[in-house]
Order: C-alpha cells, then sequence, then structure tokens
C-alpha cells in the first residue's frame, strides 16, 4: 500500500473510531488501535504510539470544557497524577520488555472490562466510611455545582485510591490508552467521589499522564509520522463530531450496540494474542 | 479572603481552558500541515508498518526533530506538531503551579511540582536518548 492509499484509510476509520469512543464513552485510543492492528494490519507498537497521540488530543479537548463547568476537582485531579505519571512511565518501560503477542492479550482483556462498565447501569453502593486524615490534609474535599446549589463531598480511601491510579498510569503508558474507565472506578468506587465529579476528574488527568508516557514513545521511536498523523487528526475529529451529536444521538441505543461489537473486537485481539499472529 | 480565593480559582481554570483548546488546534494544524506536505512529496512511496522496526533518531530526538521541521521536512514537521501536543499537558501543570502558588497553597505548589518533575524527566530523556 502506498502512503496516498494508506491515510486516507486510517483517517476514516480514526475518525469512526474517534466518534464510537466519544459516543460511548470509552475513548479513541481503546478502539483505534484495534482498528489499526486488525484491519490495517499495522504494528501494535505503531499503533500504541499513535493512539497515545490522538488520547492527548481528545482528552485536553474535552478538559477544556470540564475545567469550565466545575466538576473537576484540581486537587484530586493534581494530586492523583503523581501516581499516574509515574506508572504511565512505568508503563511504558513495561511495553518495551514485554512481548507484542501478550500485549495484545492484555489489550483485550483491559477492552472486555472497559466496555462492560460503559454498557451497564452506573451504580455505587455508597456506604458510610470514616473521614479519612489525608483526604483532610490535602483538602481534597469538594463541592460541585448541581441544580440545587453547590454539593459538598468528601473524599475518602486515599491511599487505595492513590494506589488503583498507579495502576491506571501503568495500563495507560502500557497500553497507549487513556484508561479511563480504570481512573472513574478508582475515584467513583475506592474513594467514592461524585460520578460527575469523578468523570470530570478523569478526563482532566488523561491528557497529562499520557503525556509523560508519550514523550518516552516518541523517542524510543514507537511514533510513525506517517501513521499518527492520520489518526491523530481523525480521533480528533471524530470524537469532535460524536461529543456535538451526542444530545441529539439515542446514546443508551447506541452504547449497547457498540458495546457488542467492542466485545467482538476485543476477543479478537485477545485470540490473535493467543495465537501469536500479531 | 475566601471571595478573593474564589476568583484566583476561575481566572486560572479559565486560563488552562484556553490554553488546552489553543494546544490542540495549533498542535493539529502542525501536524496537518505536515500531513500535506508529506503525502505530496511521499504519497507514492509504499509505506511499511506491519512490522515495528523503530524511527530513525531524525524522528525520534527533540533538537533533530526540530532542525528537520525548520527545514521544512514534512516528517519532521508531522513530529513537531505531535511534540507541541504532548507540550501542551505539560503547559496546563505549570499554569497549575502558578495558580497554587498565587494562592498561596504550598502544599499543593509542592504536589504539582513533583508532576511537573515527572513530566520533565520523561521529556528530557527523550532528548538525550
Amino acid at each position: 500500500m502506498t502512503n496516498a492509499e494508506f491515510a486516507p484509510i486510517v483517517l476514516m476509520a480514526s475518525m469512526v473510531a474517534g466518534f464510537v469512543g466519544s459516543l460511548t464513552g470509552l475513548g479513541g485510543g481503546v478502539i483505534v488501535t484495534p482498528v489499526l492492528t486488525l484491519f490495517l494490519g499495522v504494528d501494535l507498537h505503531y499503533a500504541i504510539g499513535a493512539s497515545l497521540v490522538s488520547v492527548i488530543a481528545t482528552s485536553s479537548g474535552a478538559a477544556a470544557a470540564y475545567v469550565r463547568d466545575g466538576y473537576s476537582s484540581v486537587r484530586v485531579g493534581m494530586f492523583l497524577e503523581i501516581a499516574t505519571t509515574i506508572g504511565a512511565i512505568f508503563g511504558a518501560f513495561l511495553g518495551a520488555h514485554i512481548p507484542t503477542a501478550t500485549l495484545s492479550v492484555l489489550f483485550g482483556i483491559i477492552l472486555l472490562q472497559s466496555a462492560w462498565q460503559a454498557s451497564r447501569e452506573h451504580h455505587v453502593d455508597k456506604t458510610s466510611l470514616p473521614d479519612d486524615s489525608i483526604a483532610e490534609k490535602l483538602q481534597l474535599n469538594g463541592a460541585y455545582p448541581t441544580q440545587d446549589g453547590l454539593e459538598h463531598y468528601k473524599v475518602h480511601r486515599v491511599k487505595t485510591g492513590f494506589a488503583l491510579m498507579f495502576g491506571a498510569g501503568t495500563v495507560s503508558g502500557l497500553l497507549g490508552i487513556g484508561s479511563g474507565s480504570l481512573k472513574v472506578i478508582a475515584m467513583d468506587q475506592a474513594m467514592q467521589i461524585p460520578f460527575k465529579v469523578s468523570t470530570a476528574t478523569s478526563n482532566f488527568m488523561i491528557g497529562v499522564t499520557a503525556a509523560a508516557s508519550a514523550s518516552l514513545y516518541l523517542s524510543r521511536g514507537y511514533v510513525d509520522p506517517a501513521v499518527a498523523f492520520p489518526v491523530m487528526l481523525g480521533v480528533l475529529a471524530g470524537s469532535l463530531l460524536g461529543a456535538r451529536l451526542l444530545a441529539r444521538l439515542p446514546v443508551p441505543l447506541l452504547r449497547r450496540g457498540f458495546a457488542v461489537v467492542v466485545g467482538i473486537i476485543a476477543f479478537e485481539m485477545i485470540y490473535n494474542g493467543l495465537k501469536g499472529r500479531l | 479572603m475566601a471571595a478573593e480565593k474564589k476568583m484566583t480559582d476561575v481566572q486560572i481554570e479559565l486560563m488552562v481552558s484556553v490554553l488546552l483548546r489553543a494546544g490542540v488546534l495549533i498542535s493539529a494544524a502542525v501536524v496537518f500541515v505536515g500531513g500535506t506536505l508529506f503525502l505530496l512529496g511521499h504519497g507514492s512511496e509504499t509505506i511499511n508498518v506491519s512490522k515495528f522496526v523503530g524511527q530513525p533518531s531524525i524522528d525520534r530526538r527533540i533538537p533533530e526533530i526540530l532542525e528537520g521541521a525548520l527545514s521544512g521536512r514534512a516528517r519532521s514537521i508531522i513530529q513537531l506538531g505531535i511534540l507541541l501536543l504532548i507540550l501542551t499537558p505539560v503547559a496546563r501543570v505549570v499554569l497549575s503551579i502558578i495558580g497554587f502558588a498565587a494562592e498561596k497553597d504550598s502544599k499543593y505548589v509542592v504536589v504539582t511540582v513533583i508532576v511537573l518533575a515527572v513530566l520533565l524527566y520523561s521529556l528530557i530523556g527523550g532528548a538525550v536518548s
């Protein structure tokens, strides 16, 4: 295939991935990588490098809106970014030593997990936990706007959340994805932060986390400009379009449909990895 | 005091929002220009990305990327756009440090400086390796 044939195909595929990623809340990165490897025969390492770049683009665009709305907690985000960025660097180092086949299987498992999480109804058992002294010291407790004015919340299990965030960062650096769903689990389930605040703060953190590993990917030669440019522009355009159409489309129906497709793709990744074909 | 603090918060958040948008827009424009030049100059060449071989140092090392982009080399311009994109969250962290410093929140200045140090470690690691 020539560059002139490859670029438009990848651009279109990345637009679709960005669109689906934004509608489902999975993020473009986790969808564009299997599309590149399974359908276009791109090496998984190059796909991960390109997807990581697109993750920074989409999350920075989205974070701009979230920061303005006042849902995201800058303090919670910044504190946890210590864990996610160190995790991301660790993940990027790991990625260089893990065989492609294993990486593919891991990718499939994470994809399955995110698809499952995105497709089910959101519910958390808010148990009453004792106040966390670290949360007090670091002034992590906050408030967010609701229809009835400011709603105050307390942050719990800071140590557990911090450890989980290191894991989320590692997965992000290893697989070149935003790992937004893992970040939300850490904040929403473990730290008992309100769901809206968790998702907004997660978005705010994804760009910084991805930047930590992306510079290593770039310097190690995992970012091929011929692959990265159509992927970055395509995913960005697709996710902007998705965000714009979000209010006008039957989102719950689409989400369920896409969850099935993403599930099949995830099994493909695992299957291919096990066969050692990628 | 509380009202004053809120004001700085809002101003910083607004600046962060503008910075993020501008960063994405500028880097996407640079990548687009580089990509277009690349296709015009190398469109008929066969692409080979089915096996990972790693990029040559001209497309990896920051000083060489800058040099290449200045000389108008298409692949370097794409890499420069990607580098600008990577720098966008880094700039956001720097802005947050300024914000926390303005609020005299020394604890969070420290937290944010740690995050910046991790980011710079990975960037500078990229510049020398």
